[in-house]
């Protein structure tokens, strides 16, 4: 079939969809939907990890490998400090930006070291707006109820209720700061309505949000005159061998040389893990997406919290080709897009939280009523006509102006004709453990953003990542700079790599790769 | 991926499209065959090159990857996001990289009047000549060179509009014959709008206050102290 005749089918249903109101599975229904197609419950994907704080627990292959993975350090390492700092950020994005930010304005000497440029992350394409609770109908509690729900009740309380807490001032914060939220006709903060949430509570910039809160962080820790480290990885943290995190081990990836910084505390905001390609997912991530926290972090000893549970964010490209993997922002279901599976029919309320929609577009395809691609991929149709015919012409180029484009560079133009999608690998739900003040289970060593674990449950709703990175970022760096005024720099030690080491030993077969990964290898090598 | 009741009816085979077909490309001079459609990037790695300066979040967002190119027997040179152009047959290219620009370091809370500031921190802006090279540069479509002109003329607020597509990609700077970084005058510009001369959102302020003054407490503590079942019925009940 000609992809014109396959698009035809939705154009001719649209009018029949729209009339037609489909509710949210009952919650019984909605369980075994994802139990049976949700990714996250494959049971030959996972194992349990060997050894290590997390012992016994399972996780994706890809992660235990990690996790089992040996330093590429070696015991004996120069220790000399090439840097000495109170506070050391890992990442660059919102979250390292955040907590840097934070914690030079409480005073503290900041060095924030990244793996590829300050502000190259997954923060800078976050389209679908970050989660506020401002309006007149809605509170704090009730962003932490539909949070909790859509997380399936596994969120820690203290984590989510401190972030919803926050979430007004931080709003006030990248006001101060010039970022340009959208508004209504009265100056107040123009809010949407997001996926899974019961209440309008999304804060955009047109379909920018992430873009426009990085570009403004990059400029402000520019003008902050903050130590900036970039293209440089951590690729192991070191300790005073008692537990305590004293530093961290940077590889210069120009030269490859490593460097040693003595950092009072150190902040992990190394983002997620999509370019992991678990289970053999595209992923919406940026380039450097490789959980670099988590083997760091619980090679020192610190627990691993969820990490069984992986968000498949349910639009992601799957044709052309060029764009597999690439986000379809969300947006556009909340302002009304319809999935349609090669039938024209609707299969699921797209306004259900993500597990369920992506399961539910796995089941339509696996059950023979997808589209198959050119390239024998499978997918849905999401009806991105239908916005401009329910709101009027210009909608998707008013409201969506960054998809529009991301479209046409191919020649497809989503006003026009709906557009393929199926689940791409999207979030990391769980991380490292961390406390309200984001340390980690290792005294002065703080994690932040996607790569901490516990606010998020078992599925992160959408516009709680931005959220999450500015709140989580802000109290880490806070609560760093504020320690580092009573303290010294402790010894610098590779002890704890030593230990891991000989607990490896006793599990034959482990230590077989090198982690953290630092980027997923693309190149080609042969014919 | 399984295929149960696989059907033809359903599927895209279009002739031109599943032909898996090579093509020449010249990277920074040399040729290679890669496949076609694939993106520039991905042509990049194909041909065996090691890319890490100069590629970020592969989405179109955060321009790391600004690329020139020029496409067969056209003697135009264009830009684009090596994430996000397909490669073409008889296509040359090379990665840009990245330019030394000045960024006008302030701070913000210590401006005086932004729209009259800009000429300290940016005194290159207003000689803008005219000459429309950044807005030919631009690979986002910005209109650039009339975007560097309403910064000088003070209306931050449109430039504000104009930016919000701007992946800070630097396409604009080296083309500028008055060394102006058009990039940086709009995000000042921007930052500024929406720092001084945007409305004040109450509601967000009241409910920043109501926090404060303690008018959740009471169903906090009846959401917080409830047991799990009862939270679960909770939340099962939202619409």
């Amino acid at each position: 079939m000609q992809l014109q005749s396959l698009q035809d089918l939705v154009h001719k249903t649209r009018d029949t969809r729209r009339a037609q109101a489909l509710p949210k599975f009952p919650p019984g229904e909605r369980d075994a939907l994802i139990k049976k197609y949700h990714p996250d419950y494959r049971e030959n994907a996972y194992r349990p990890i060997t050894f290590g704080p997390n012992a016994g627990e399972k996780t994706v292959r890809e992660l235990a490998a990690l996790l089992e993975g040996d330093s590429p350090v070696s015991a004996d390492a120069d220790l000399t400090p090439a840097y000495s700092t109170d506070v050391l950020v890992v990442g660059g994005g919102g979250a390292g930006c955040a907590a840097a930010l934070h914690a030079h304005a409480h005073g503290a000497k900041v060095l924030l070291a990244t793996k590829l440029r300050l502000g190259d992350s997954n923060t800078v394409m976050a389209q679908g707006g970050i989660q506020i609770a401002i309006t007149n109908e809605d509170s704090p509690v009730q962003h932490f109820l539909d949070t909790l729900k859509g997380g399936h009740m596994k969120n820690d309380h203290q984590l989510l209720k401190t972030m919803v807490e926050e979430g007004p001032s931080i709003a006030r914060w990248l006001l101060e700061l010039g970022v340009l939220f959208d508004r209504d006709a009265d100056g107040n903060l123009h809010v949407k309505k997001g996926g899974g949430s019961s209440r309008p509570r999304l804060l955009t910039c047109s379909d920018y949000t992430g873009l426009e809160i990085m570009r403004v962080l990059k400029d402000e820790v520019l003008n902050q005159k903050i130590q900036l480290l970039e293209f440089s990885a951590a690729v192991e943290l070191l300790s005073d061998g008692q537990g305590n995190c004293t530093g961290a081990i940077l590889q210069d990836l120009d030269n490859k040389r490593y460097l040693v910084v003595a950092a009072k505390t150190v902040i992990l905001a190394t983002g997620g893990i999509g370019r992991l390609h678990i289970q053999g997912f595209p992923t919406s991530n940026h380039y450097g997406a490789t959980g670099d926290a988590l083997p760091m972090s619980y090679r020192l000893g610190a627990k691993l919290l969820q990490i069984d549970t992986f968000q498949y964010h349910p639009t992601g490209a799957v044709y052309p080709e060029q764009l597999i993997g690439a986000l379809v922002t969300e947006g556009i279901r909340s302002e009304g897009g319809h999935l349609v599976n090669a039938k024209g029919e609707r299969f699921v309320n797209e306004l259900d939280t993500r597990d369920v929609v992506s399961s539910s577009i796995i089941r339509e395809c696996e059950e023979g009523r997808g589209v198959r691609t050119t390239t024998g991929r499978l997918g849905v149709w999401l009806d991105t006509p239908l916005l401009d015919v329910e709101s009027g012409s210009g909608t998707l180029d008013k409201h969506f102006p960054a998809m529009v484009r991301q479209y046409k560079r191919y020649g497809l133009d989503i006003t026009k004709d709906p557009v393929l999608i199926y689940p791409t690998l999207h979030y990391q739900n769980g991380g490292v453990q961390i406390d309200v003040n984001g340390e980690s289970g290792v005294r002065n060593l703080f994690v932040a953003g996607e790569a901490s674990g516990g606010l998020h449950g078992r599925n992160r709703l959408m516009g709680n990542s931005l959220l999450d990175l500015m709140v989580y970022g802000k109290r880490s760096g806070s609560t760093a700079a504020e320690r580092v005024k009573s303290m010294t720099h402790g010894k610098l030690t590779l002890e704890h790599l030593t230990r891991f080491r000989s607990e490896a030993k006793k599990h034959a077969g482990s230590l077989a790769a090198h982690s953290p990964m630092l980027f997923p290898d693309y190149v080609r090598k042969e014919g | 991926m399984e295929l149960k009741g696989f059907d033809k009816n359903i599927a895209i085979d279009q002739e031109e499209i599943l032909r898996p077909k090579m093509v020449t490309v010249e990277i920074a001079g040399k040729k290679y065959e890669v496949p076609e459609g694939v993106t520039v990037i991905k042509a990049l790695w194909y041909s065996g090159q090691d890319v890490i300066r100069g590629v970020g979040c592969l989405g179109g967002y955060c321009g790391a990857c600004a690329t020139y190119y020029r496409t067969k027997d056209d003697p135009k040179v264009r830009t684009c996001l090596a994430c996000s152009m397909a490669v073409e047959d008889g296509m040359s290219f090379t990665m840009v990289p990245p330019f030394p620009a000045r960024k006008a370091i302030y701070q913000m809370s210590e401006l005086k009047d932004p729209k009259q500031d800009m000429f300290n921190l940016y005194p290159e802006a207003p000689l803008c000549r005219n000459c429309n090279a950044c807005t030919e540069a631009c690979p986002q479509g910005i209109d650039v060179r009339d975007g560097v002109w309403r910064a000088v003329f003070g209306d931050f607020k449109k430039v504000s509009e104009m930016f919000m597509d701007c992946v800070m990609c630097g396409l604009c700077t080296p083309v500028c014959i008055a060394d102006i970084a058009p990039n940086l005058v709009a995000l000042y510009a921007s930052r500024a709008q929406g720092a001084f001369f945007s409305e004040k959102p109450q509601r967000l302020h009241d409910r920043i206050d109501e926090i404060a003054q303690g008018k959740y407490q009471s169903e906090w503590d009846r959401v917080l102290g409830m047991d799990e079942q009862q939270l679960k019925d909770v939340c099962a009940a939202i619409k």
